[in-house]
């Protein structure tokens, strides 16, 4: 070795040495306050994010989008898909020492099926019982089989907390104790979360960080200004229009990845009076609609092209896209001539919007578009909440809004395009879409539910109850000291390998 | 005294109830379903749940008596959205927006008063022209611009202060003063412009006054009339004005306290509403007008003490 690779290797073995340390606070901005933090009761996207640090769950998923093991570690189901057998880990306690057992995850299950508070009691519907088959091994029995089953307990079905804490029954979120690798410190409403490194966790190598905080900051503006003065180690949901930015600054890191929902404009087709219009009544006006949109211009001028124009519920890096099912290329003609097979020369529609500048700017966008096929739109917008309340009675007659997104198909589709589905607004109702969905849920062969998505959705881009838009992709904005983070299509934070330098 | 106060109080008491029934009406009246507003997913059986829960399906009235029955007794209820005890919130939020309000308060009297008094003292130089058009553009910048602006220049050009957030000076004094600094100031400079305005007009009436021409001809210095015999009766205008927009100041300030993520009253009652979070916005709403009638119950009775002429006044 020569003396010039010796000093290379010793500075080399210097600066690892002298390396900065790794610990401290990770704080984070979310976008929102979470809801109660109470698994059985949450109902908010930002609150799943807190629970993916404090409560782990029965299973995990891959970004791939594939059941991975998390606090059950291997499950076998029976050939009538009605009993589920779970092996749990073992040497798990909860934050509060109450040790992670078949009884706890019995004690669990039950709880959310039947705390008067619990959200999750749909989710968990086709559990019947749950049954301690050994201290580590419990088995569920269901009343039929039930193909979404894995994807609710990789999510908050699945979440376990302790029994010892649950005690206390509906006020359990104001202290909540769970066996993640986070512990609950304090939490202060629309100021911050606090939680602390549990040292007990199971997979305690793995968690380099000593606290995390997470900061709601509602301004995506504000959010990023706070990224970029330190005050902020990482931030959720950057805007599309800030992402040039943020890369273009040499102290932060900007990921993405696709999400699971979509956005859309739903139309009202049969949810009251207001559904008494050529667009509620007629499939091919609502096609003249679709077509009369140019979805990759739509991204480009108003996403700045970092969004995913789409016709599906499901985005195209879902395993569940339908790829014989492309986004069609805007064409202004076959939409007039669709109009006039309707006996429609031109016509007049009110679409809702929430009144935030972004979701108006696409309407506004989507206004000029269709307006060269014959539409004469006229935009309300409404706050959020009248939105919602107002598209749900069927006062509005096609409505901006999207959707999350699920991590199983069912979830993206079922509730929305079923005739009794619980967020059908439209009220589009086929009984073919309701048989292919129905048959979906129980198919244990993603292969076989895949077909029956596949038909559904051949039916659903005919019918259009939803006009689908676009597919909003997760950005995140991380400050370059914060290393590790690997983005999942759920748009959840897991602290798993992340890392801070001082 | 004593009956003027007994007197005072028995007409906040019937206020006080009106305005818990227009609170409770109007908020009946918005459009918007809480059970819808606080989660995405709506699986009918949790909303009715929900609804139940929060008795949500009783007639308007019932809830109503319910809630002012538990009010009277200092029971506030909880939050929709976190099951949060709304009076424990508001203890939690109290002592922010407190803070936030008088330190803008101070910046807004800081500024407000001396540019004031010269423009007076120097009506009709450049000097007046300048304090006016710079009041004018503290009075015509918004709030929410100004501190994007100043968190852009001073936190992530600069990072002389933090961005935003918020620290209990109980905690660290030091930086509690330094993430109050800005949102303070940016309160501050809208306020101190109306303070500006005031205390000019205050001045000029005061300047041309017989005494303010007596305390000259004695002799005295221009320094000791203006400070010593003019400011000082021209104050009293101004701190009436500064009373009533530190009473203001104490329903939250808004877009302040939003733009700096402050977590005051301004903030908790916004994101109460966008989520109707119906108990949370009706406890804040009932505080503030209990502590506004309070405050100004105070102004008078200091204004008898202070001033023997309103003595004998019913």
């Amino acid at each position: 070795m020569t003396p010039l690779r010796l000093s290379t290797l010793a500075l080399l073995l210097a600066t690892a040495a002298a390396a900065p340390a790794l610990s401290a606070d990770l704080r984070i901005g979310l976008q929102d306050d979470a809801d109660i933090l109470d698994p059985d009761q949450s109902r908010t996207f930002v609150g799943r994010i807190v629970y993916t640090a404090l409560c782990d769950k029965l299973v995990d998923i891959t970004p791939g989008l594939e059941i991975t093991p998390q606090l059950a570690t291997g499950w076998t189901w029976s050939d009538d898909g009605k009993t589920l057998t779970m092996t749990l880990r073992e040497g798990v306690v909860f934050h509060d020492g109450t040790p992670f057992d078949a009884a706890a995850v019995k004690a669990n299950i039950e709880r959310s099926k039947t705390l008067p508070e619990s959200r999750r009691k749909s989710e968990l519907a086709s559990v019947d019982t749950v049954e301690v088959t050994g201290p580590f091994e419990v088995a569920l029995t269901l009343s039929a089989p039930d193909a979404t089953l894995m994807a609710q307990l990789a999510d908050r079905a699945g979440m376990m907390v302790s029994p010892t804490a649950a005690a206390v029954g509906a006020d359990f979120g104001l202290a909540p104790v769970c066996s993640g690798p986070f512990r609950f410190v304090e939490r202060v409403q629309q100021d911050r979360i606090v939680l602390e490194r549990f040292a007990d966790y199971w997979n305690a190598d793995a968690i380099k960080l000593d606290r995390v905080i997470y900061l709601p900051i509602p301004d995506t503006t504000v959010r990023l200004a706070n990224l970029r003065s330190g005050d902020l180690d990482m931030i959720e949901r950057l805007a599309a229009t800030d992402v040039a930015q943020a890369s273009a600054d040499p102290n932060l890191a900007v990921m993405k990845i696709d999400g699971l929902g979509y956005q859309g404009v739903t139309v009202n087709i049969a949810n009251g009076d207001r559904a008494a219009t050529p667009v509620g009544r007629d499939a091919r006006v609502r096609q003249a609609f679709s077509l009369a949109i140019d979805r990759a211009a739509l991204n480009q001028v108003v996403f700045d092209g970092v969004f995913t124009p789409g016709v599906q519920p499901f985005p195209p890096s879902s395993p569940w896209f339908d790829a014989r099912n492309p986004v069609p290329a805007r064409d202004v003609a076959a939409a007039k001539a669709l109009l006039a097979e309707a006996g429609i020369d031109r016509l007049a529609v009110e679409v809702q919007v929430a009144n935030n500048p972004v979701q108006q700017n696409l309407m506004q966008v989507i206004q000029a578009m269709v307006a060269e096929a014959g539409f004469d739109v006229t935009l309300q917008a409404k706050e959020f909440a009248t939105l919602l309340a107002d598209q749900s009675a069927g006062a509005y007659q096609m409505s901006q809004v999207g959707w999350s997104g699920r991590v199983d198909p069912d979830g993206n589709i079922h509730q929305f395009a079923t005739c009794a589905g619980g967020i059908n607004d439209s009220k589009f109702c086929d009984p073919a879409v309701d048989a292919l969905l129905n048959a979906a849920r129980v198919m244990p062969d993603p292969a076989a539910r895949k077909a029956q998505y596949d038909a559904a959705n051949a039916i659903l881009s005919v019918q259009n109850p939803i006009i689908y838009l676009y597919h909003q992709p997760w950005i995140w904005a991380l400050d370059r000291k914060v290393a590790g983070f690997v983005p999942y299509p759920d748009g959840m934070i897991r602290l798993e390998g992340v890392t801070r330098a001082e | 005294m004593l009956a003027f106060i007994a007197r005072r109080l028995m007409i906040a008491a019937p206020t006080v109830v009106l305005i818990s029934m227009l609170v409770f009406g109007l908020q009946k009246l918005l459009p918007g379903d809480p059970v819808l507003a606080m989660g995405e997913d709506r699986d009918p059986a949790v909303l009715e749940a929900l609804r139940e829960q929060y008795r949500l399906n009783d007639p308007v009235a019932v809830q109503y008596a319910t809630w002012i029955a538990g009010a009277a007794q200092g029971d506030l209820g909880v939050s929709l959205r976190t099951r949060q005890p709304v009076a424990d919130l508001i203890a939690a939020k109290a002592p922010v927006t407190l803070q936030l309000a008088a330190m803008a308060l101070g910046f807004a009297l800081l500024i407000g008063v001396p540019m004031g008094v010269l423009s007076a003292v120097k009506q009709n130089t450049w000097a007046d022209y300048l304090a006016n058009a710079v009041a004018l553009s503290g009075l015509s910048v918004p709030n929410f611009w100004l501190g994007i602006m100043l968190i852009l220049l001073v936190s992530v050009n600069l990072g002389w202060l933090p961005a935003s957030g918020y620290v209990s000076p109980s905690e660290d004094f030091a930086r509690s003063m330094q993430t109050m600094l800005m949102p303070a100031f940016v309160l501050g400079t809208g306020l101190a412009a109306t303070l500006m305005r005031h205390t000019r007009s205050a001045m000029l009436g005061v300047l041309r006054a017989d005494y303010v021409r007596t305390a000259r001809a004695k002799g005295l210095s221009e320094r000791r009339v203006i400070l010593k015999h003019a400011l000082r009766n021209a104050l009293v205008p101004v701190i009436t004005v500064s009373a009533l927009i530190f009473g203001e100041l104490l329903g939250g300030a808004v877009l302040t306290e939003q733009i700096f993520t402050i977590p005051g009253f301004g903030k908790l009652v916004v994101d109460a509403v966008f989520t109707r979070d119906y108990a949370v916005v009706q406890g804040i709403v009932l505080c503030t007008a209990v502590a506004f009638i309070l405050l100004n119950l105070a102004a008078d009775v200091a204004q008898r003490a202070l001033n023997p002429r309103l003595r004998d006044a019913p």
